[in-house]
């Protein structure tokens, strides 16, 4: 790599960085945390940081790092899940769309727009009023709404690919509408929806915390950043941090994925760099 | 022109139809009769059957919907299966306050991202444009209940300059009221600026490039002076774009900041029904949030139109 395209990447560096550091404290929360993060322990409730608890205690007395530490396995595991969903679900449909004839294309693009009419947070809810909250709920509701973005982006890329004279070619050949779809489609808009992963896990980050801190998302006692933003409302006044350490962990996170897709995104097409 | 006009006012009604038997059908499903839920577990069975009766809920489903579908046009949401009052006037209330934190929200929002987003682009190469940058990415990842957590601590807690949540109805004393909605306004309007600001700085980017802002400068036009008379409106139609999709984000974000100041509005109108498993107050608030949503896209498309005549043709 030369040195005058690593100099337009800083934003791919410092996104891979930040998402790179996310999976690494909740891989590392698998095999070793400095406490037990569900602990209760009145002993040492609302401590302020000390050696031993290097962001302090909250007031039931579990450990701060240690909650984050885990909470980060909840926010990738909601977030892959998530993502996986409206990959999965919507890649094939929007691939079908541009695809097959246009009354069928067109219908398919309605019902995602009318898909796009339900956010993420009010189908969890919705999902949490009939099914009860669960992280599950949560996940599935997000995952859903995530849908409309990934056949929106799968159509449009597969149209342009359907257009090429490689497609016209293969066409010709007598080559199956599933074959020119697996062959050719598929591998030419894989980066656009890599990068739509990346914006979307962002997305998906933000909604979980926003569910968890109404009481929608991951039940007590798995520790999860939204729960840990709720549960630090009422002691604001005398302990901001208890807010402060949750609130960065998930800034970190939602910056790392969007930089992280920023960086891909100007790396798949350099005319767009700099751009967004 | 009209024909176009035409087929988007149908895709809209169609659009709220299905929204709405979807939305009806999702609730039906559900797993627990309302009157049994309303009653609790030691009902008999008679005052259960005449609870059913009373709901309504005994009915075949296609009744049950245009029963209810029928009523929300005329404004009438039906009665609550658990306080039993009237959700219409309720919901209308409700709307009412989200209504003034979305617009507060919104127009906090445009004050920071059209002159940051218009400056960044135009000073792209600069310091100062990429500081813009790098700052509205980082609110970009910044939740709203957050921003309205830590506004709380410092305006509130900290300074006491303003309320940390409650709601005075304008009508009612209107400084009040104002002081109340600086605060959840800021915490939706300061992150929905830094999600635009980012997309006003591509669109006007997008601009600046365009050789008729050259001819502009050419003529003599400073570049600022070239930008405004003659790009904003270029540079409006992606930014009128966005804003459409960000007033339904605002909408539901306004669930989550509410929550935070105590603010009686729909969003938290929704998660006490939720709570109370009062299912046709959820059906009715649901139904409103997506027709809004369905709403706001469809007064986009006719915006994009207004601002971008070659749209008209096509």
């Amino acid at each position: 790599m030369t040195t005058a395209v690593k100099r337009r990447t800083p934003t791919l560096t410092a996104g891979a960085v930040l998402v790179g550091l996310v999976v690494l404290v909740a891989l590392v929360s698998f095999i070793w945390t400095p406490h037990d993060p569900t602990r209760v322990d009145a002993a040492v409730r609302l401590l302020g940081p000390t050696g031993d608890f290097l962001f302090g205690t909250d007031k039931f007395g579990r450990d701060l790092v240690s909650q984050i530490m885990v909470g980060a396995r909840t926010t990738l595991y909601v977030g892959v899940v998530a993502v996986g969903v409206a990959a999965l679900i919507g890649t094939p449909l929007g691939i079908l769309a541009a695809m097959s004839p246009r009354w069928l294309g067109e219908f398919i693009m309605r019902v995602n727009d009318l898909v796009l009419a339900f956010p993420a947070l009010l189908l969890a809810i919705m999902f949490g009023a009939v099914f009860g909250a669960s992280t599950w709920t949560a996940m599935v509701a997000i995952g859903i709404a995530t849908v409309p973005s990934f056949a929106r982006i799968a159509r449009s890329g597969t149209m342009q690919v359907m257009s090429t004279e490689y497609v016209l070619a293969a066409r010709a050949a007598g080559r199956s509408r599933l074959v020119i779809a697996r062959r050719h489609v598929l591998p030419n808009i894989a980066g656009l929806l890599i990068v739509q992963s990346s914006v979307s896990f962002a997305i998906a980050v933000l909604a979980e915390a926003a569910l968890s801190f109404l009481g929608f998302g991951t039940r007590p006692p798995t520790p999860s950043w939204g729960r840990m933003l709720q549960e630090s409302q009422e002691l604001l006044a005398v302990q901001p941090r208890l807010a402060i350490v949750p609130g960065i962990a998930i800034a970190v996170a939602v910056l790392g994925f969007n930089l992280l897709g920023d960086g891909l995104r100007d790396r798949l097409d350099p005319r767009l760099a700099g751009r967004r | 022109m009209i024909l176009a006009l035409m087929r988007r006012t149908g895709i809209f009604v169609v659009s709220v139809a299905a929204a709405s038997v979807a939305v009806f059908l999702f609730m039906a499903v559900l797993p627990g009769d309302p009157a049994q839920v309303a009653l609790g577990i030691n009902a008999t069975p008679e005052l259960v059957a005449r609870t059913r009766a009373e709901f309504g809920t005994d009915r075949p489903l296609a009744t049950q919907y245009f029963d209810w579908i029928g009523g929300v046009l005329t404004g009438d949401f039906g009665r609550s299966y658990v306080t039993r009052d009237l959700i219409g006037p309720q919901l209308a209330d409700r709307l009412g306050v989200t209504l003034w934190l979305v617009g507060a929200a919104m127009v906090i929002a445009l004050l920071i991202a059209v002159p940051l987003g218009s400056f960044a682009a135009v000073r792209h190469r600069k310091l100062s444009g990429t500081v813009i940058s790098g700052v509205s990415q980082l609110g970009v990842a910044v939740p709203a209940f957050l921003a309205g957590i830590l506004l709380v601590q410092v305006f509130a807690v900290q300074w006491r300059l303003l309320p940390s949540g409650g709601w005075t109805p304008p009508d009612q004393d209107f400084g009040e009221f104002l002081r109340g909605l600086i605060l959840p306004a800021l915490a939706l309007g300061l992150v929905q600026g830094a999600v635009l600001t980012r997309y006003v700085r591509s669109a006007v980017l997008d601009t600046l490039r365009e050789d008729y802002l050259r001819t502009a400068r050419a003529k003599g036009l400073r570049p600022g002076q070239a930008l405004v008379r003659h790009g904003l409106r270029n540079a409006a139609v992606p930014v009128v774009t966005v804003l459409g999709l960000q007033l339904t984000t605002l909408l539901i974000g306004a669930v989550v900041v509410e929550r935070v100041f105590v603010l009686p509005g729909l969003g938290s109108m929704l998660l006490d029904s939720v709570a109370a498993r009062d299912l046709l107050t959820v059906q009715g608030i649901v139904l409103v949030l997506v027709i809004a949503a369905l709403l706001v896209n469809f007064l986009v498309d006719l915006l994009y139109t207004a601002i971008d005549p070659r749209l008209r043709r096509s």
